[in-house]
């Protein structure tokens, strides 16, 4: 297991975001987190992040509970953005490279030219599909044993949606990562995901791998979540 | 090669299965490279997971060899391409005789539509040649 979630709950003012949730996450996986806003998805990254707490339970990644050292260890991608809007693309590699220790500049080079991401344009002049494509690129050239990422494909456009898609599955190393992967929707990702965690209201209501799942229902990941949440 | 899945169905068999028929109709020959998992992985964008529990079936029937270093190749077991028809053609043959016996047919009448089926078939394709 890379990560456990042991009777988390996570209270926010006014809001419970997570309900006494039990998780386990098998290693080399890609695991596709699921559910409608508010479910919780993003409280769930975030706890694993090592970047919030839980009100109660326990968080495990690498049986250690996260935190400010785990961050060398876990790559996470916000669904907001965290970009310089004054630098280039290539300034904000250079800038990045220096706080990890598992960068792996030559991946950074060829991820950046696979996104089409030119390296004299400015943060500021990227269209919101491109600062997506940054994002994964500034995450994915690290070698970190677990890979967060928070919607990466949610309100962009469809080719950088894809162009997303296919890099996760060029640069993913199952032998020695794996990737949780946040979104509402399955348009691009169907045959992406290993494993599948529908969270609803703060709590897991299915957790299984993908190929069971389509077993189990007779049909697609697509189909299934629509019946789940109609 | 392309790749068009159906998602209800597993994914490493829908692999294999796209594998499997260019082999039988000769797009693939025996000896011929095929994708690296990671390549195949990118361009068919499925779970690297499932690239690698295809791989490792195809290798186990046969269908592929992998050389160290060299890439994965199509097996040149000579009976390869035959029996690989055949067990396409058995399938085929289960599928139809479920749907028969669905449609409550008796053995008689199938056999009858078979060889009734064959024959136009035959004749539709000498016509088509003609033209």
């Amino acid at each position: 297991m890379i990560a456990e979630l042991i009777n988390v709950s996570k209270q926010y003012p006014g809001a419970e975001a997570l309900r006494n949730l039990s998780l386990s996450i098998p290693k080399g996986q890609i695991v596709g987190l699921m559910g409608p806003n508010g479910a919780g998805k993003t409280t769930l990254l975030k706890l694993l992040a090592g970047l919030a707490r839980p009100t109660r339970g326990e968080v495990r990644v690498e049986g250690r509970t996260p935190d400010r050292l785990a961050k060398a260890r876990i790559a996470y991608a916000p669904d907001s953005d965290h970009l310089y809007p004054w630098m280039t693309v290539g300034e904000t590699l250079a800038f990045m490279r220096p706080f990890f220790a598992d960068w792996d500049q030559e991946r950074a080079a060829t991820l950046a030219e696979f996104m089409a991401l030119p390296a004299r344009q400015r943060v500021s002049q990227l269209s919101r599909g491109m600062r997506a494509r940054l994002r994964l690129v500034l995450t994915m050239a690290r070698s970190a044993p677990l890979i967060l990422l928070d919607e990466p494909l949610s309100g962009i456009d469809v080719p950088s949606r894809s162009r997303i898609v296919e890099a996760i599955l060029g640069q993913f190393q199952p032998e020695q990562q794996t990737l949780i992967l946040s979104t509402h929707d399955v348009m691009e990702t169907e045959a992406l995901f290993d494993r599948l965690i529908l969270l609803e209201a703060g709590q897991v209501k299915l957790d299984d791998t993908a190929d069971a799942l389509r077993n189990q229902y007779g049909k697609s990941v697509r189909d299934l979540l629509e019946e789940v949440y109609r | 090669m392309h790749f068009e899945f159906d998602p209800a169905l597993p994914i490493y068999q829908q692999l294999i299965d796209t594998i499997k028929r260019a082999v039988v109709r000769g797009e693939l020959a025996p000896g011929d490279r095929i994708p690296s998992q990671r390549e195949l992985a990118q361009e068919a964008r499925v779970n690297p997971n499932t690239v690698q529990r295809a791989y490792r079936e195809m290798e186990q029937i046969g269908l592929v060899e992998t050389a160290r270093g060299m890439g994965t190749f199509i097996g040149r077991a000579p009976d390869l391409i035959p029996r690989l028809r055949r067990e396409m053609a058995e399938a085929a043959v289960r599928r139809f005789v479920q749907e028969m016996r669905a449609l409550g047919l008796d053995n008689a009448t199938a056999l009858e539509l078979v060889a009734a089926g064959l024959t136009s078939t035959a004749a539709d394709e000498s016509e088509g040649s003609c033209k």
